[in-house]
């Protein structure tokens, strides 16, 4: 009897099940391999099973489409075709010949390791989210558009009662109708881009009607809610001592500077901000996969140039749930024709091909129209808090340049920006900014920090977990 | 209108756990970060460097700045950590070892 082919996904997100589910529709053995205690992902995170929600689709979008992933999920589990490991961080993947191991430690202690093997890899890690920083960005109380989303959905708490929503991107719009519709006060959805860029930009984003639709749907929700929004507007400062009590907010001309005389000081509890994301791309990186810039970079069947990994969804570039559907789709059938040896016709999945090409086309021009406001490095005083873990200032950092840094990695050694906990997830792209070095993934030779035992007991040839 | 209302939660029996000797009522299935909101406490960190306080950033377990003692252990990530009946939950000072 020959023996079936594993694939290892890790991330359970869109992409991931969408890979997943191919996959095993597919003849192929995979195991599904999340941090998280639900499969879901960002956009489809569940509140925790004990909280026992009986509409929980009120916290969500496209709630049809989660449940069609959800019970072909509980199909395949049921007839054995997908084992879901949750609770598990993988923090590497190891290729030796053609075979693959997948490191992974268990459950929120994060002490005790666990391996699974497989004879290829989808890496659907997502993304998380991007906050350039601006005086009090370090205060309680301030916390990113999508942490505030993922808390509200995930363990149905709000982080205060009047909220101002801020930044940049098509993330904020969603955060802010989510937290209204759950009874928070969103005193102001803040967003640094104009209307008008959005207008040079239509023809590409006009052709996605859906998801015109869909920004239409969260816009309605916020009238319904009375949230007022404030375009092409920045925060300038969050103020508190201790915790949050306001933020200062100012209006920007078309050249992305504020308008002198235009600041206004807004009182609330909690400020949410996110300027966009980023992917993440620590196991990609060291499996030696290539990268374009910040994405993982892939071929039309999702291939990395890695031979037998695929990537999908916001670790290849961020795009949303929808292109990471369409890419995790098509990763898990390239991914089980060639484990069984075939050439996949690109036919097959023509839908979702077409599906991919119009919404990176679409992210493509949103992401012109959602840039950070020009000038926001300058704008950062010398004394705020750059890095969050090492509390490395702007002024600090800037020291790096005139000092000889020209990347990430070396203005890191110069001023500690970047060494901490988080290893330069959060300040890496206003490291970038202030010394004008390339903003290139960190190099991080784990995805999460391992306990030394757990290091010291990985054998060179280990026996399989399953 | 609140969250759990909003989604119709039927969460079971709220359970207690102490934060820095203070009893806070907390819901099973909850992380301790969710807990600790939902009881209106946003920080529960100082800095290591300037002693600054820090709660949830990220939400999502990338940032490292929602770290807090839990039972005794240092550096648990808030976000991630669900609670359970009676957790000791401690604020935590820099480095959150004794021995720092
Ligand atoms: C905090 C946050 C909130 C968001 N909220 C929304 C929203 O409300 N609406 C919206 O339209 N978009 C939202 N987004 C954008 C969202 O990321 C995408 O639209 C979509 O979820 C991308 O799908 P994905 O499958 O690529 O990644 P994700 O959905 O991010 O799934 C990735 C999965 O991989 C897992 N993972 C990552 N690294 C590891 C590892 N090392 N080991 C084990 N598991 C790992 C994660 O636990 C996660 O479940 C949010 C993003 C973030 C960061
Ligand atoms: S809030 Fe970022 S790790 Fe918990």
């Amino acid at each position: 009897m020959t023996e079936r082919m594993r694939l290892a996904v890790v991330g359970a997100g869109p992409a991931g099940l969408a890979g997943a589910l191919a996959a095993a529709a597919r003849g192929v053995d995979v195991t599904l391999i999340d941090a998280a205690g639900q499969a879901g992902g960002q956009f489809y995170r569940q509140p925790a099973p004990a909280l026992n929600a009986r509409r929980p689709e009120a916290l969500h979008h496209q709630w049809r489409t989660w449940q069609r992933l959800s019970d072909g999920l509980a199909r395949h589990l049921a007839a054995g075709r997908i084992t879901h490991l949750t609770e598990h961080h993988v923090w590497c993947v190891r290729r030796e010949s053609d075979a693959f191991r997948v490191h992974a430690l268990l459950g929120p202690a994060q002490e005790e390791g666990v391996t699974v093997r497989a004879d290829a890899v989808l890496l659907a890690t997502g993304g998380y989210e991007r906050v350039l920083p601006f005086p009090g960005w370090t205060l309680p109380g301030v916390v990113t558009a999508g942490g505030a989303q993922a808390m509200l959905k995930g363990g149905l708490v709000l982080p205060g009662r009047r909220i101002v929503v801020a930044g940049t991107g098509p993330l904020l719009l969603p955060v802010a109708a989510g937290l209204a519709t759950a009874g928070a006060e969103v005193a102001a959805l803040v967003e640094s881009a104009g209307p008008a860029a959005l207008l040079r930009r239509t023809p590409e984003l006009a052709a996605q009607p859906g998801k015109l639709a869909e920004g239409a749907w969260y816009a309605g929700q916020l009238v319904r809610h009375r949230v007022r929004t404030l375009a092409r507007h920045t925060v300038v400062e969050a103020h508190g001592t201790d915790r949050l009590t306001a933020v200062t907010v100012a209006a920007l001309d078309r050249a992305g500077r504020i308008r002198p005389g235009s600041a206004r000081r807004i009182p609330c509890d909690t400020l949410a901000v996110g300027h966009g994301m980023l992917p993440h791309t620590d196991l990609a990186e060291t499996l030696g996969c290539t990268l374009n810039g910040t994405d993982v970079d892939v071929d039309a069947e999702q291939r990395t140039d890695v031979p037998g990994v695929w990537a999908a969804g916001e670790t290849t570039g961020i795009g949303g749930a929808a292109l990471a559907l369409a890419e995790g789709h098509i990763a898990g059938r390239s991914a089980a024709a060639r484990l069984h040896g075939t050439v996949p016709d690109p036919r097959t999945w023509a839908a979702a091909d077409r599906a991919r090409t119009r919404l990176r086309a679409f992210f493509a021009a949103l992401d012109t129209v959602y840039a950070p406001p020009a000038g926001w490095a300058e704008r950062i005083p010398d004394d705020t808090v750059v890095c969050r873990c090492e509390e490395v200032t702007a002024g600090e950092v800037r020291t790096a340049g005139p000092l000889g840094a020209a990347d990430l990695r070396t203005a890191k050694l110069l001023t500690r920006a970047g060494m901490g906990w988080c290893q330069g997830r959060m300040c890496a792209p206003a490291v970038a900014g202030l010394t004008g070095c390339p903003l290139t993934p960190g190099r991080r030779p784990f995805a999460r920090p391992v306990p030394l035992g757990v290091l010291a007991n990985v054998p060179d040839d280990e026996t399989p977990t399953r | 209108m609140n969250p759990l209302e909003l989604a119709r939660a039927r969460p079971g029996e709220t359970c207690t756990v102490t934060l820095d000797g203070r009893s806070v009522e907390a819901l099973p299935g909850q992380t301790v970060a969710a807990a600790l909101w939902a009881a209106g406490v946003t920080a529960w960190r100082s800095t290591r460097g300037a002693g600054r306080p820090r709660g949830v950033f990220c939400g999502i377990g990338v940032c490292f700045d929602c770290l807090v003692t839990v039972n005794g252990r240092a550096n648990q990530r808030a976000c991630l950590v669900p609670v359970h009946p009676g957790d000791v939950i401690r604020t935590q000072e820099g480095t959150g070892r004794v021995d720092d």
